[in-house]
């Protein structure tokens, strides 16, 4: 670039000059880990406001059948389905991977690492503009004739396969293309992920010396590459169903309809630990600092999150317990499943021990990470009622299996996200946010969330099945109604009282005090760089070495509680 | 325009250069995409125990040469990866333009073998065994095509002398696609 390689640079700018197109067209071009993470963070945060609208909604419909919807309009029956499908679709592909595995590994792996890029900055830039153009499918498959793809997230066939079922041909295609887009852009941001934090780390920092952020968005990505592959073979043949007439999932033909169930959940499962990992990461980081203890069993947490992910390769079949497959088959796959709660019991072990005799701080992030523990445990707890096929068969396709599923997703993607956003704030735009407002808004939020979800559990096991477009044509379930309202009205409160957080967000940038280069007192190595680092991270010549592990908090031998990775002994 | 390079890049805390840490695990992505294929049809083609009936028509020795097409358009990979080494990009390149000529001869009698097929009316909605038949291949193909043409980027380079390591790179994808192979062309043309 002829920029970097002005004579007006000193010898230690050179590198770090900006390179490639300057002005606005730098943020769509550029190289630089840190503009790809928050090109990820907003376009999450921006589809998140979609997912949510959708919630929105639905939920209004669900609660008040037929009334006409604010901002929104009658619900007819069609749109119904494609708020769901899209909605489900958008806040995991959409929302949960690109904010926390995506834009937090791109903007914490170099700086955690002590490097000043990833390894192959332009496959980065391109993971990016495949995910962006991803987004953009999927949303204008909403506004294509027929409107968006209404066969369900999971896509089943043959709904998903013929249009006479879903009757969104065009959507349904859109659908398929949108997904296998993300998938490409997340497979390229893996591999750099993974390669980067095997090579790419600072001098002496060896593998226990790694953040656990680090290591759990990185273990997260490789499940993903080992789960996704025989969904994108799927998603081939699904996509030949549909528009070139072959018959893969076609029982008539010589298919088999359940064959897309095992190769969507062969994925769909380890896709919950693709996400809960990262999350976990994003709270031990938060935990240590802020109890000012050493992680507990740093190597016992690395073990389990190995484990968690080996075992959620042998689970998916629990999806299928009413779909017809083997009862022998069913109590495997039971057995498997409820094995899977002793590592997730290790992992919320470990954070307890850490927390205890800490000295604790609550900050805004902190208590999104304690949040965390509480609201995934009964994510967690509830989930050993679907694991068991005998309970599974009558709860399947309830209430009860989505406040489940969101009991977990909750946690992972909104709580794991706000916590990370609060935490790295700071280092990411120089400023501190609100304390005030950010617990009026913590409190605004997960306050409300229970009371979304802990009525859809009751009207679950009181027999309200899920993706039911109008609650009046069930009068046997009428007496679960007042339940469906509070729920709605809850999402509701919650929905507003994420104003509080935009107003925190503008706060901080315009007037939120200087946080300096470590405002939280801590170890790991993106906090002895500038808040917000520049480009290349530290100065050619001060690139940090790593002398210990990221948790020494609190070490006897020290005055201070603290001893970052990159003092010399 | 060329960004220059990060410091990151340069690094190598495993000992294994970057750009071959990479590779390989494109290839691990790769080999479950490929895993889950196959696996679908082995499941299916053991419950159709009449799929024999539709692989008896493809032309086994068709197949075969294409494999010996595509085994030698590795050897020759082979020895351009031994060219590099020996910091020789012209011969590298030539051997590569060698296994690109390979390439070109796979795919050429594969569009000769799929234009009689089709003619004959064997098409990939015919039946479960076609349509697995025309999937998996032309997946294949699609890999095949793809690693010819960023040969020939690579090629180019190497020719002047280059990121000669990329020789290297594109070998281990060549015989990743050979090894693909290795297992379609028994489930698909042997197994009657």
């Amino acid at each position: 670039m002829a920029q970097a390689a002005a004579p007006t640079h000193g010898p230690e700018d050179r590198a770090h000059a900006p390179h490639g197109p300057q002005g606005l067209l730098k943020y769509l071009w550029s190289t630089d880990h840190k503009v790809i993470a928050m090109q990820y963070l907003f376009t999450g945060m921006a589809m998140a406001l979609v997912g949510g609208f959708m919630a929105y909604v639905f939920r209004m419909q669900g609660a008040f059948p037929g009334r006409s919807v604010p901002g929104f309009g009658v619900v007819t029956s069609g749109q119904y389905n494609a708020l769901i499908t899209n909605h489900g679709s958008i806040m995991i592909f959409w929302v949960a991977m690109p904010i926390l595995i995506a834009a937090f590994g791109n903007y914490l792996i170099p700086l955690m690492i002590g490097a000043d890029d990833m390894v192959f900055p332009r496959l980065n830039r391109l993971s990016y503009q495949l995910f962006l153009l991803s987004a953009l499918v999927i949303l204008a498959s909403l506004v294509v004739e027929g409107g968006g793809f209404g066969g369900a997230w999971t896509a089943y066939p043959p709904l998903s396969t013929h249009p006479a079922y879903n009757l969104t041909p065009l959507g349904a295609s859109l659908w398929i293309g949108a997904v296998a887009l993300e998938f490409v852009a997340f497979l390229l941001g893996g591999i750099n992920f993974i390669t980067t934090l095997m090579n790419a780390r600072a001098p002496g920092m060896k593998a226990y010396d790694i953040p656990m952020v680090c290591w759990m968005i990185v273990i997260a990505s490789i499940l993903f590459m080992l789960s996704v592959g025989p969904l994108i073979a799927g998603a081939v043949m699904l996509f030949l169903d549909q528009a070139v007439g072959t018959g893969f999932y076609d029982p008539a033909r010589g298919g088999d309809p359940i064959l897309w169930q095992h190769l969507f959940w062969f994925f769909g499962h380890p896709e919950v630990y693709v996400v809960l990992l990262p999350a976990v990461g994003i709270v031990l980081e938060i935990i240590a600092t802020f109890a000012r203890k050493k992680l507990f069993g740093y190597k016992l947490m690395l073990y389990t999150a190995v484990a968690t992910g080996v075992l959620s390769f042998f689970v998916w079949a629990h999806h299928q317990f009413i779909a017809g497959i083997d009862p022998r088959m069913a109590n495997i796959f039971t057995v498997t499943t409820l094995l899977i709660s002793v590592p997730i019991a290790e992992l919320i072990f470990v954070m307890i021990a850490t927390l205890y005799g800490g000295s604790i701080t609550l900050t805004t992030p902190m208590l999104w990470a304690l949040s965390f523990i509480a609201e995934f445990m009964i994510g967690g707890v509830t989930g050993i009622y679907l694991g068991a096929s005998g309970s599974d068969i009558y709860f399947h396709d309830t209430y009860f299996v989505l406040a489940h599923f969101h009991y977990t997703f909750f946690p992972i993607a909104i709580i794991g996200g706000f916590a990370a956003f609060t935490y790295w704030f700071p280092k990411m735009f120089g400023r501190m946010m609100n304390d005030r407002l950010g617990k009026i808004h913590f409190w605004g939020t997960v306050i409300p969330f229970n009371f979304i979800f802990i009525p859809l559990f009751i009207t679950g096991i009181g027999g309200d099945q899920r993706r039911v477009f109008n609650y009046a044509s069930f009068p046997g379930q009428a007496h679960l109604a007042p339940l469906r309202v509070m729920a709605t009205v809850a999402l509701l409160v919650m929905l507003a009282f994420q104003i509080f957080f935009f107003w925190n967000v503008i706060w901080g940038l315009r007037k939120g005090p200087k946080a300096g280069k470590n405002p939280w007192r801590s170890n790991t190595l993106e906090w002895t760089t500038d808040s917000p680092p520049p480009h290349g991270n530290w100065p050619v010549d001060e690139m940090p070495k790593v002398y210990r592990g990221p948790y020494e908090y609190g070490h006897p031998d020290r005055d201070d509680d603290y001893w970052p990775q990159n003092l010399p002994a | 325009m060329r960004a220059s390079r990060p410091i990151a890049t340069t690094r190598s805390a495993t000992g294994i250069p970057t750009g071959r840490l990479a590779v390989w695990w494109v290839l691990a992505s790769e080999v479950v995409i490929f895993g889950g294929l196959l696996a679908s049809y082995l499941m299916h083609r053991l419950g159709h125990p009449e799929w024999a009936n539709a692989a008896a028509v493809t032309n086994t020795w068709i197949g075969a040469f294409n494999t010996l097409v595509l085994l030698s358009s590795s050897f020759t990979a082979v020895l351009a990866h031994q060219a590099a080494e020996h910091g020789d990009g012209k011969k590298a390149a030539r051997f590569l333009l060698f296994t690109m000529i390979g390439a070109a001869t796979f795919i050429g009698v594969k569009s000769f073998e799929w234009y009689h097929e089709i003619s004959e009316g064997y098409t990939i909605t015919s039946n479960g065994f076609w349509s697995f038949y025309y999937t998996a291949a032309g997946l294949h193909a699609l890999h095949v095509i793809a690693g010819a043409v960023i040969m020939g980027f690579v090629a180019r380079d190497a020719a002047r002398g280059r990121e000669l390591q990329r020789v290297e790179l594109i070998g281990i994808y060549w015989h990743f696609v050979d090894a693909v192979w290795i297992f379609l062309f028994p489930l698909l043309y042997i197994a009657k």
